[in-house]
């Protein structure tokens, strides 16, 4: 059991280090709803012996909405701006992916060091969450297109997540919910912020947004 | 060195061009040719064989050595790999290190051979395969060092030997990552579709095959095997690591292995019928990401 959710942990890790090398947003849409289902079982798998009503909502609500809905919203998104399928980012692929790397041997360093509870699921869940959330943020500030910053928001949101299953079994279901809901809004707001961007200013590219003027 | 070994080290060297076969086959299935006989790697072998070579004037006892070093540094390679339930004919502490760098005096050979030649498009593709390699020979490094780490031991006997248990300790996470690095490693030294296209002849964005243009006859069919042992090595190395299980009855721990090289030779096929080939400005990243793999294959063993 532990191994079958290390290996999944492994995927996960995998999965913020093709999103760093990859230049296809179709793809990274993808790659993102992979990671999203891949830490719904992750949550799953880590209550097995007890799962309750309440693992079993966020975990398939989370499967749901971050394999099925945020992907079909992107993706919608994207045909609607019509943009050219690169991620155009600032900081090079290499230099991400070994950004990428770096963020996870420093994520085992300080996990190591962190006062956590004994009760996290494996060892290895903290370092990871960790790093996705820094994946998540370096996607965010280094990428030109709206929509890879999108990406980039739903990435640390999954890190965040996976902090929480990793530590905070036991948060309430309310909150977890509410974060659901946000990022669900969100996602939805930006895709049509998105669409707008485009309409508006014929690119998504967010450099182009720095220059406005009244 | 016993008799199993030493018989476990020729069969493989005769079975080794088979291999290439097989992942041939795989590619022609899903491009839906029937593609040629799994054996056509021995008639291609037995072909050039018959045939004399040319030399040109141009070129000096460098060129004649680059052939023979290929199969030479394979089967020295090959000794000290152990094999299924085969123990290594040859075996001591830090023999990676070696086994590494024989593979690496391999490469030396051709690229030297090919230089040697004089020609600027042999000369072109032995920067490109010296600086592919350069990136892709640290990737193989780290991950058998993330190996060595997770098994505690410095010989590939040992750690072969010792991979079971650290896979049942819960090392699998460790081992799924530099299964990835060392498949990129593979594809990438056996000149394999992502990074190189062994069918491409003469376009200008090939590697390996170019600088075994000037070769004919026996130096080609020389080349060919030692690529071939090659693959075969990478491949044992990656089923070795993968699938180490020990179940005391050599029969099946043979069977054991020869399904694991089976089914490593479809992957690779499949691998190769379903991605394209990437543009070479792209291929050091897909190394770079075999070493990311590596480097956290070996993060997570040191924890």
């Amino acid at each position: 059991m532990v191994t079958a959710l290390e290996i999944l942990i492994v995927f996960l890790v995998f999965s913020n280090l093709r999103l760093l090398g990859l230049s296809r947003l179709n793809a990274s849409i993808r790659t993102v709803a992979a990671q999203g289902v891949v830490l719904g079982i992750i949550a799953l798998l880590a209550n097995a012996h007890h799962i309750t009503w309440r693992i079993l909502t966020i975990a398939c609500a989370g499967i749901v909405l971050k394999g099925v809905v945020f992907p079909v919203l992107l993706y919608r998104a994207l045909r609607a701006a019509k943009v050219r399928r690169e991620v155009e980012p600032y900081l090079g692929y290499l230099p991400s992916v070994l950004a990428g790397v770096g963020a996870f041997l420093i994520s085992l360093w300080v996990a190591a060091r962190l006062p956590l509870p004994e009760a996290t699921v494996s060892t290895l869940m903290v370092p990871a969450a960790l790093s996705t959330m820094f994946v998540g943020l370096l996607l965010t500030v280094t990428r030109k297109k709206a929509l890879s910053q999108a990406l980039g928001y739903l990435v640390f949101e999954n890190g965040i997540y996976a902090f929480g299953v990793g530590v905070a079994l036991e948060a309430p279901v309310l909150v977890e919910m509410g974060i659901l809901l946000d990022v669900f809004v969100a996602v939805f707001v930006m895709g049509i912020a998105v669409f707008h961007i485009s309409r508006e200013f014929d690119s998504i590219d967010t450099t182009k947004l720095a220059t406005l003027k009244e | 060195m016993s008799v199993s070994a030493g018989l476990t080290l020729v069969l493989s060297a005769v079975v080794s061009p088979l291999y290439l076969g097989v992942i041939q086959r795989t590619k022609s299935f899903f491009a839906g040719r029937a593609g040629p006989p799994i054996a056509q790697t021995y008639f291609d072998l037995f072909k050039l064989l018959r045939k004399g070579a040319v030399y040109s004037g141009t070129t000096t006892w460098v060129f004649r050595l680059g052939p023979i070093a290929g199969p030479a540094a394979g089967l020295a390679a090959l000794s000290l790999l152990p094999q299924g339930p085969a123990a290594a004919p040859w075996s001591f502490p830090g023999d990676f290190l070696v086994l590494i760098y024989l593979l690496a005096a391999a490469r030396f050979f051709t690229l030297i051979s090919a230089l040697d030649t004089g020609s600027s498009f042999e000369g072109m593709g032995a920067s490109r395969e010296a600086a592919f390699s350069a990136l892709a020979e640290p990737v193989l490094l780290l991950s058998i060092a993330a190996a060595a780490r997770s098994t505690g031991q410095t010989s590939l006997s040992g750690i072969f030997a010792g991979a079971g248990a650290a896979l049942s300790r819960g090392a699998a996470p460790v081992f799924l990552l530099l299964a990835v690095a060392l498949v990129i490693v593979l594809l990438a030294e056996n000149s394999r579709i992502p990074v190189d296209d062994p069918s491409t002849h003469l376009e200008l964005t090939m590697i390996h095959e170019v600088m075994v243009l000037d070769h004919s006859g026996p130096d080609l069919a020389l080349i060919l095997w030692g690529g071939s042992l090659k693959l075969w090595i990478l491949g044992a190395l990656i089923v070795g690591l993968l699938l180490p299980i020990r179940t005391g009855h050599p029969w099946i721990d043979w069977l054991v292995f020869a399904g694991g090289m089976f089914v490593l030779a479809l992957v690779i096929g499949v691998i190769e019928s379903s991605i394209a080939r990437l543009r070479m400005n792209r291929v050091p990243q897909f190394l770079v990401g075999g070493g990311a793999f590596a480097v956290v294959a070996l993060a997570l063993a040191m924890r």
